[in-house]
């Protein structure tokens, strides 16, 4: 007797992956996983896709627009099954089959489960003495790129000083993150050169601990910065910001490579807010029972050969979730978890 | 009896004060020889300098004073180099180190500071 397979029956025979999160990691494990013949639904807690990435301006180390970026890796959009603004509430597992209810009620049966639910910029309020939130020319790396994408605040002055500081909250005890969040050091390289694009009559300060320029381009776009936008770089670590009598900030260092103490006025002050665990990763790690790692990351089964594969079987994560990427790292990372999800899949 | 007197002393200020910097000399500098900016003060230069075993000579700091507006401080250090050479072949950031310091030389030759 011949089988034969009509397109009603290889529609029950698909299996379903459940996606939490569609920033780029998940959007990316989604089409992959759609290309493999698998039935996707993604769950997303905004009420769009393209998470970080969406609300930043233009990337390093090409300064490509990230909204054409999004659309390429989510390709037809109409195609996915995203469900906005819900959260899971709600998830057990029996024999291999994942029940997740979302605080909308609504029932999703899966057979395996992708967590790709990013990371959260680290709040620089908690940095006080920086100044966040009690000077109003104290911003972070967010709030520059939404200037950038909506336009500067009228400030009157044509040459304006700005000052990066590298490293806010990222490999600092007195944060709780001893982690480097990788992609700081590039972007405050990208800004500063935005910067002196946005604005040719203003001069441009970085104060870093160590500059970690790792990826492929990254190094060739710092010696840009320094030699054709004229950025100066400085080995310091911020101890304090105050405000001079004429509104500006006055900040204060060590010039650590002539030891001596520096001060200096600057119109602006970017913080360069690093990665922190997301609150969604936490909460959801708690749901389906699953372990963190030291720094609050969801942990992986076993580092270098299941970076994808948490300690729970059919239960798998991507992106950020497991600790600081750039963007090619998150795309590859999310391409690594679909295959992993596809082999768990196909044996099962 | 000591000649020491007692009682306090005021000390100068210490601090770079980069609002008041004069970097006038580095920006001209810079337009004749761009490599300069590269500078990343990694003491390649330094750590093989034939003048530095017996002086004070390090371009590094040169690099540095230079960007501070501290010019006193470049013209000392400028003033030991022999021209050998040796910094430039071993910087990475592959900036004219020789021809910076001819250029200070000249800068320097015949002006006080």
């Amino acid at each position: 007797m011949n089988f034969v397979c009509n397109t009603d029956m290889t529609e029950r025979l698909k299996k379903k992956v459940l996606i939490i999160g569609a920033g780029i990691a998940g959007l990316e494990a989604a089409v992959q996983l759609m290309n493999l013949n698998y039935d996707v639904e993604v769950i997303e807690k905004e009420n769009f896709y393209g998470g970080h990435v969406k609300q930043w301006f233009k990337t390093f180390p090409d300064f490509q627009d990230t909204k054409p970026l999004i659309d390429l890796i989510a390709g037809k959009p109409d195609n996915l099954n995203i469900h906005f603004g819900s959260v899971p509430g709600f998830a057990e597992e029996q024999n291999g089959i994942f029940h997740v209810i979302t605080d909308k009620n609504l029932h999703i049966h899966a057979d395996a489960v992708l967590i790709s639910t990013g990371f959260e910029l680290f709040d620089a309020h908690r940095k006080e003495e920086y100044g966040y939130g009690i000077f109003n020319h104290v911003i972070t790396n967010a709030d520059l790129e939404s200037f950038f994408q909506n336009g500067f605040p009228e400030t009157g002055k044509l040459s304006l000083r700005f000052g990066f500081i590298h490293c806010v909250g990222s490999r600092d005890a007195k944060a709780g993150n001893l982690y480097c969040s990788k992609v700081c050091c590039a972007t405050a390289v990208k800004q500063a050169i935005e910067v002196r694009q946005h604005f040719p009559d203003s001069e441009v300060y970085c104060f870093y601990m160590d500059m970690r320029m790792f990826g492929k381009q990254y190094e060739e776009l710092f010696q840009q910065a320094q030699e054709k936008y004229g950025i100066h770089f400085v080995r310091a670590r911020l101890s304090e910001v105050n405000q001079n009598f004429d509104q500006s900030l006055l900040i204060k260092v060590e010039d650590t490579l002539t030891s001596k103490p520096m001060k200096m006025s600057l119109d602006y002050i970017v913080l360069m807010s690093g990665m922190e665990p997301s609150v969604s990763s936490q909460s959801i790690a708690t749901l389906f029972g699953i372990a963190l790692d030291n720094e609050g990351f969801i942990k992986v089964s076993k580092p270098f050969i299941a970076e994808n594969i948490t300690e729970k079987k059919g239960l798998f994560v991507a992106g950020t979730a497991t600790g600081p990427k750039t963007i090619t790292e998150t795309l590859n990372d999310a391409r690594s978890a679909a295959l992993a999800v596809h082999q768990y899949l196909n044996s099962k | 009896m000591s000649d020491k007197k007692f009682g306090f002393s005021i000390h100068s200020d210490r601090q770079h004060n980069l609002d008041l910097a004069d970097k006038r000399l580095y920006r001209k500098i810079a337009l004749m020889e761009p490599s300069l900016q590269r500078c990343i003060f990694c003491g390649g230069c330094a750590s093989t300098c034939t003048a530095s075993a017996f002086t004070q000579m390090s371009f590094r700091l040169i690099s540095l004073h230079l960007r501070r507006g501290n010019l006193k401080e470049v013209k000392s250090y400028a003033s030991k180099c022999m021209l050998c050479g040796k910094c430039t072949m071993v910087c990475p950031r592959d900036i004219n180190i020789r021809h910076v310091i001819v250029l200070l030389k000249k800068e320097f030759s015949g002006n006080e500071f």
